[in-house]
């Protein structure tokens, strides 16, 4: 089904990439102070987050409680590795590479952070060859405990008090040219993600995804690889979530364990919900929402906390399949099919 | 050996403590094949409830600290009970009867677990309640080994509750009723109980004894946080369901389990590894057996 | 070479023999029943054959291959296909894609294509595309391409999951009680798709089914089972007229 121009069907791609250019632009030239700033990255990072827990609690139909797991991976693995190589500090002393190179390392090691976090997948993907559902969120409520219980005992990076220095390493990018390359990297971060993702399940690879969530035996026996696929499904989004904890220990400077515990997987659930189960643009949508919704409650501290599980509460009351369902904006709008690549 | 049997006990004691509130978690997985994940914050509230009584007892109307123990054992029971009744009926309940997705109700539990641990926060502030003494500490010597009263209180009642429950589920209409309502919903009315009526009987076991759990608790830990829920009670819900949830003896040995295992890393290694390993031990467990170790793998028609 | 060769087989379920020393061998290319009563172990024969579960003792080979010890998707890629007594269809997913992610035992590509979308990848999604919509078209099925199954009416599903089923291109199809629940209209619509599936791909089809009429005007050999054991096996006419099993159905009359 071809249907409009080259250009047309490319409009919805070009207009996320001319959208992320205008905010950085509007970043560099400082109409948008810091705080906005770093409002529309944790919206990036929360965007990696729900539609990488997306795929696995969503398309796949498991039950993941420990998402944040896998970010805080990333966070110290990207973290490590960025300060071991590009700042002093008191495990190798001084830097291996000049501090111009940082821009280079820094994307590295979020990839990195990304590899280990996909490897740490393993731990969760494993186990779920022989069971599903509850048993499954069992186990990764407990990964993610070990993976802050590990940390915390890690004296080497810190242990309860946290690991810092990533502020440095994003200081010595500034210094190579001021614009506001974390922007760039968080938006290069999201659409990376995205995309990845949105390739994925729409394969017919994919799809095996949602067959196994649908029925797993008629996967099995209609030839899905479902150990396979449920391997890579686990460790493409705890990949992802990886290179999102990257990207995060940067944007804040700095990581404890603690910041990486059920509550944040709990985060983590809530856009996944709130989007809609399976539906990645529901969980864009829903992740931009409660970055907003978070900051906006701000002043009211520890009442946000009390505000926000109510007003979900309510709103599984009148919407109990969350924001979209499990449809796409294009279902909901076919017009917009017409701009957005499909096939 | 006077330090293991001491060990021993204290791991008996903290095994109790779990053992009341997974109690809780697998009553109602085995009714309604939830999560209650707001389970852990039912035992802080019941501490909470289990404290102003006390307080309200012992101050404002002047009783005898024994009289005050008597009553708040039923009292926190029954307003406990309460509170995991309201959340059954306001939040759960209109959301299964919409049939909703089942992570769409145990997000719901998550949240309310947050509401009530964060309303606490808001409504009480962030100073810790010291719990008053109500039990004039007696120490039993055998030997080097000593035991409190306490200890011994916090066992038993455990114990008790292990076998009540037996029984209930065992010998009882209502009891057989709650088994047999996760294997087929339809059945359960033709026994003479509405399903509704099962439910609220299983919240009402689950949060009492939660609230029993957060006296006790309260008594030999005497200081209050509104978090003080949260870590125990995920660890209590993963001892459900290494013991098998949807089964009461799992719930008690997985309890147990975890108390033996937690005291047992510190007594060998720095407490700080306590989590750690107590997670790693659960998590190879469920990995060499699945559905735990009480559990029994449903087989699944083709 | 035989296309499935199964010597005595044998499945035990705790203390219950489900199926005891099954044998059959198909050549290819023919129709066969299995009947009997209810729980006589139909379905666990398929499940055996389909690799879901591996037999207590026997072996079953697939063109010469013993399947033992492979998962049902390896036995799938072999060329055996089945419907489910229930049927087991995709519910969210679209007739088209029903049938698209059957073809994943031939994707020919790896994910490192799908996320960048090589001309590879690009080919054989195609590729993928075409072969499932000339399916559709085959089985009659184009016009509810993009229906989910739930909107479906039975008969209809019964036929998307033989098309599902058929798009692994089998050499031999299992269909389990494929007349369950359906009208008459579409049990004689059954009749005919099946009969035109084995006039035009020649494979095997082996059926579950406990509607005699369909056995009898579809398959040349019919096997008997009951608690398990082989009780007859023979021609439509020998086993209508057989002692034992007409005793082994003694007060059902569908015989
Ligand atoms: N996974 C299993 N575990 C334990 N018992 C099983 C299992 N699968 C099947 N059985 C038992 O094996 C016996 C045969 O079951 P099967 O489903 O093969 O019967 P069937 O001939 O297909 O019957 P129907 O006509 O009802 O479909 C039954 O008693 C059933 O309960
Ligand atoms: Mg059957």
């Amino acid at each position: 089904m071809e249907t409009g121009n080259k250009l047309q069907r490319n409009a919805f791609a070009l207009a996320v990439i001319s959208g992320c250019v205008l905010i950085i632009l509007l970043a560099q030239f400082k109409v948008i102070n810091l705080y906005i700033q770093s409002v529309i990255m944790f919206m990036g990072i929360n965007i990696m987050i729900s539609t990488s827990l997306n795929l696995v609690n969503g398309n796949m139909g498991e039950f993941s409680c420990g998402h944040a797991a896998f970010l805080c991976v990333g966070a110290y693995v990207s973290s490590i590795t960025s300060v071991l190589i590009m700042a002093p500090n008191d495990i190798t002393g001084a830097p291996f590479l000049p501090p111009e190179l940082a821009v280079l390392v820094f994307p590295i090691s979020v990839f990195v952070g990304g590899v280990v976090a996909a490897l740490a997948g393993i731990l969760v993907a494993l186990p779920s060859f022989k069971t599903r559902g509850d048993y499954l969120a069992i186990i990764t409520i407990a990964v993610n405990y070990m993976v802050i219980s590990g940390i915390e005992n890690l004296s080497v990076v810190g242990g309860p008090r946290g690991f810092m220095g990533m502020k440095k390493v994003v200081k010595s990018m500034y210094e190579l040219a001021d614009i506001p390359w974390m922007m760039i990297f968080v938006a290069l971060g999201t659409i990376f993600c995205v995309l990845i993702i949105r390739r994925y399940v729409s394969s017919t690879y994919g799809k095996g995804v949602n067959a196994i969530c649908q029925d797993e035996i008629a996967a099995e026996i209609m030839s899905v690889n479902t150990n396979k696929v449920k391997l890579v499904t686990f460790m493409l989004s705890s990949g992802l979530c990886g290179m999102a904890g990257g990207l995060f220990a940067h944007v804040v400077g700095y990581v404890n364990p603690q910041s990486f515990n059920i509550l944040k997987s709990t985060e983590a659930m809530v856009m996944v919900y709130l989007g809609g189960m399976g539906s990645l643009s529901g969980a864009v949508i829903s992740a931009v929402f409660f970055t907003f919704l978070l900051e906006l409650l701000r002043p009211l501290q520890i009442l946000k906390w009390v505000i926000i599980p109510f007003t979900l509460v309510l709103l599984m009351q009148f919407r109990p399949e969350g924001i979209m369902g499990n449809k796409e904006l294009t279902d909901v709008f076919p017009k917009l099919r017409k701009y957005c690549r499909f096939k | 050996m006077e330090v293991l049997i001491q060990n021993i006990i204290n791991a008996l004691q903290w095994g109790s403590f779990y053992a009341l509130i997974a109690l809780g978690y697998t009553l109602v997985y085995g009714v309604l094949l939830l999560i209650n994940f707001a389970h852990g914050d039912i035992f802080m509230v019941g501490a909470y409830i289990a404290f102003f009584l006390v307080i309200f007892m012992l101050g404002n109307i002047g009783l005898d600290p024994g009289i005050t123990l008597a009553l708040a054992v039923p009292l926190t029971m029954i307003l406990t009970s309460g509170v995991g009744v309201t959340l059954e009926r306001i939040a759960y309940r209109p959301l299964r009867r919409k049939g909703a997705h089942r992570l769409y109700v145990v997000i719901t539990a998550l949240m309310c677990g947050l509401i009530l641990e964060n309303g606490n926060l808001a409504l009480l502030g962030a100073s810790r309640k010291r719990f008053p003494e109500l039990l004039e500490t007696t120490v039993y010597r055998f030997g080097d080994v000593s035991v409190t009263n306490l200890k011994i209180i916090v066992i038993l009642a455990a114990i008790l509750v292990f076998f009540f429950l037996q029984f209930v589920v065992t010998r009882t209409k209502i009891g057989m009723a709650m088994r047999g309502i996760s294997y087929d919903k339809f059945a359960i009315p033709l026994m003479g109980i509405p399903v509704d009526t099962v439910i609220v009987f299983t919240f009402i076991l689950g949060s009492g004894f939660a609230g029993l759990a957060g006296l006790l608790f309260a008594m030999s830990y005497p200081v209050l946080e509104p978090y003080m829920g949260a870590l125990i009670g995920w660890k209590a819900f993963i001892a459900a369901v290494v013991g098998g949830i949807g089964d009461i003896r799992g719930a008690f040995v997985g309890g147990f389990l975890l108390g033996f295992i937690e005291i047992g890393v510190v007594a060998i290694f720095p407490s700080t590894m306590r989590d750690l390993f107590a997670f790693s031990i659960l998590l190879l467990i469920l990995w060499a057996k699945p559905t735990g170790l009480f559990g029994l793998a449903r087989h699944q028609k083709i | 070479m035989s296309l499935l060769k199964v010597e005595h087989m044998t499945q035990n379920f705790g203390g219950l023999q489900a199926v005891s020393d099954f044998n059959i061998e198909l050549q290819g290319g023919e129709l066969v029943a299995l009947i009997g009563p209810n729980g006589a172990g139909k379905t666990t024969i398929f499940n055996l054959v389909s690799g879901f579960y591996t037999p207590t003792e026997g072996s079953i080979r697939v063109n010469g291959k013993d399947t033992r010890g492979m998962r049902p998707h390896q036995v799938t890629a072999l060329g055996v296909s089945r419907t489910f007594q229930n049927i087991r269809l995709w519910k969210d997913m679209h007739v088209l894609d029903n049938i698209r992610v059957a073809q994943h035992y031939r994707m020919g590509y790896s994910i490192w294509d799908a996320f960048a979308r090589t001309r590879n990848y690009m080919g054989r999604e195609k590729e993928i595309d075409r072969i499932s919509w000339k399916l559709l078209e085959a089985m009659n099925l184009k016009e509810y391409a993009y229906e989910v199954p739930p909107n479906l009416p039975y008969g209809l599903q019964r036929r998307v999951e033989i098309a599902r089923a058929m798009s692994i291109q089998p050499q031999l199809l299992l269909l389990d009680e494929p007349a369950a629940g359906l009208n008459s209209r579409d049990v004689e619509e059954l009749i005919e798709l099946v009969r035109w599936i084995h006039d035009t791909f020649h494979i095997s089809i082996w059926m579950i089914e406990h509607q005699m009429k369909v056995v009898m005007s579809l398959c040349s050999w019919i096997k008997v089972i009951d608690f398990g054991q082989t009780i007859a096996e023979g021609t439509p006419e020998e086993i209508q007229n057989h002692p034992q099993v007409i005793k082994a159905y003694l007060g059902d009359d569908t015989i």
